[in-house]
């Protein structure tokens, strides 16, 4: 007997509830993952980590390659984004759910779950539920907690595997995870509430997932509103609901001017995109969501100013490998802020154009790629505001209530 | 033995900007404001084989590659450890 796939929230269903026998109460017991993949395919879903990828390619890649371990990718270092640690927190059971069908699935024998190391309440939580597995005999396969570094790069999959094999979370270049990850043994690397979904798919099937949500991106999505917003958040809403209507339950502080979607690797859109926009999982129709976050910048507050944040907070992030990472960001950070000051030169923007050019898809991982992503549509949603900065100075309006966390030690 | 691939890429890990590559093959790779380099995305002219095989060669950390080919495990630091 399945649950009204129609009702929301799904997999918050459980909040203040997460130990397992209110879990199994809820969605009753955990199934085989031995025939997973064909329903996984069948149900459309799309992988939650912020690039969309359909989740039953990627399973079916680590299965023919014989994946061994199956990690579960919650370490969030997206200042934007909380959604993987509020579900690792109120449905540690499901995500691990997840984690041990896709080790079924894929014939996988064991899955490692990491939750950065500063997630104290997120980490606590799955590994309370990971004692009440083993006692209560819930799993085929070993299921451990990694406590990772903090920093943005961390979770980048590449990074990810590195330091699960004893390195530094550092990108590597060139080697995909599903042939060589973790110590070398082929790995399935999956976001925390992609996992989680396909623990929902595993018990009710894939029409059930696919009820609500759009063609191209079924089910829900696990959403975080922050910025000028009265009630900062995870959401849990359908794809295809538009973006207005989630900063509306949100409650804008002031009038929204514009929303960094996706994380600070994300892109800008203003008022009319938001209204009309509906969330999907990849950018062929429809916003992307990416990571899943949503940034709200009111009236009150300066977008032009939170770009330049981002873009330096950005810049500090990067891993330093990468000479055009390494000094393209810097550059193009230190280009931004120029921007903000009273007769800046039309050259500052040009040249800072330029570097974006220069610094795109040149990296080892995608860390470049966003930073131009979201410094480009930020410039050309606030071009009137740097024309004003340009003419009259400071606008006197502060940047918008931004997380943006130092990772070198102290999380502020 | 299968065809060589014809383009070339860079490990931007590897890759210190000693800039010779750029110096051997002007006509398909540019260096950057800091000195790293930007290849071409098209394939090397059959022409220009010979000087592409000499900018593969040259590169002090054998950065350049040749794309498709897998990346020499063999060079590098394993588990993303730098030296």
């Amino acid at each position: 007997m399945s649950p009204d796939p129609q009702r929301l929230p799904r997999l918050l269903a459980t909040v203040g509830r997460s130990d397992l026998a209110a879990h199994v109460g809820h969605w009753g017991p955990r199934p085989s993952g031995d025939h997973l993949l064909t329903e996984l395919a069948r149900s459309g879903l799309t992988g939650r980590g912020g690039a969309g990828f359909p989740a039953a390619v990627k399973w079916e890649a680590a299965r023919r390659s014989r994946a061994t371990v199956v990690v579960a990718n919650g370490t969030e270092g997206e200042p934007a984004s909380n959604k993987d640690k509020t579900l690792l927190i109120h449905a540690p059971h499901l995500v691990l759910d997840g984690a041990s069908l896709a080790a079924e699935a894929i014939g996988a024998t064991e899955a490692v779950i990491c939750v950065d190391q500063s997630a104290s309440t997120a980490r606590r939580s799955v590994h309370r539920a990971i004692s009440e597995r083993i006692h209560y005999g819930q799993d085929r396969v070993a299921l451990r907690v990694e406590a990772t570094p903090p920093g943005y790069i961390t979770g980048e999959e590449s990074a990810l595997v590195a330091w699960l094999s004893g390195g530094r979370a550092l990108p590597t270049f060139g080697r995909r995870p599903d042939q060589s990850g973790v110590d070398g043994r082929p790995t399935l690397v999956n976001n925390v509430e992609t996992l989680a979904n396909a623990a929902l798919i595993a018990r009710f099937g894939a029409d059930w997932f696919a009820a609500v949500g759009t063609a191209e991106s079924p089910g829900t999505a696990l959403i975080t509103v922050s910025g000028d917003v009265s009630h900062p958040a995870v959401y849990e809403v359908p794809f295809g609901t538009r973006i207005a209507d989630i900063i509306t339950r949100a409650g804008p502080t002031s009038r929204p001017q514009a929303a960094l979607i996706g994380g600070y690797a994300g892109t800008w859109f203003g008022p009319a995109d938001c209204a009309t926009a509906p969330l999907e999982a990849s950018a062929r129709s429809g916003v992307p969501i990416g990571c899943g976050s949503i940034l709200v910048v009111g009236e009150a507050s300066c977008g032009l100013k939170a770009t330049a944040e981002i873009a330096n907070w950005m810049a500090g992030e990067s891993a330093g490998q990468c000479g055009p990472c390494a000094n393209g960001l810097p550059a193009i950070a230190a280009g931004v802020s120029r921007l903000l000051d009273a007769a800046s030169p039309q050259r500052a923007a040009v040249q800072t154009d330029r570097w974006l050019a220069m610094v795109e898809g040149r990296g080892a991982c995608k860390h470049p790629d966003g930073t131009v992503r979201m410094v480009r549509s930020g410039l050309c949603l606030f071009a009137d505001e740097v024309d004003r900065h340009r003419r009259h100075g400071d606008c006197r309006r502060p940047a918008p209530p931004l997380p943006l966390p130092r990772y070198d030690g102290a999380v502020v | 033995m299968t065809p060589e691939p014809r383009r070339l890429v860079v490990d931007p890990i590897r890759c210190d900007a000693h800039g010779l590559c750029a110096e051997l093959l002007p006509e398909l790779i540019q260096l950057d404001d800091w000195g790293y380099p930007m290849i071409s995305a098209d394939p090397v002219p059959p022409a220009l084989e010979a000087h592409a095989r000499r900018a593969v060669k040259a590169c002090p950390t054998l950065a350049l590659l040749r794309a498709g080919n897998p990346v020499p495990v063999e060079v590098r630091p394993t588990n993303g450890q730098r030296r």
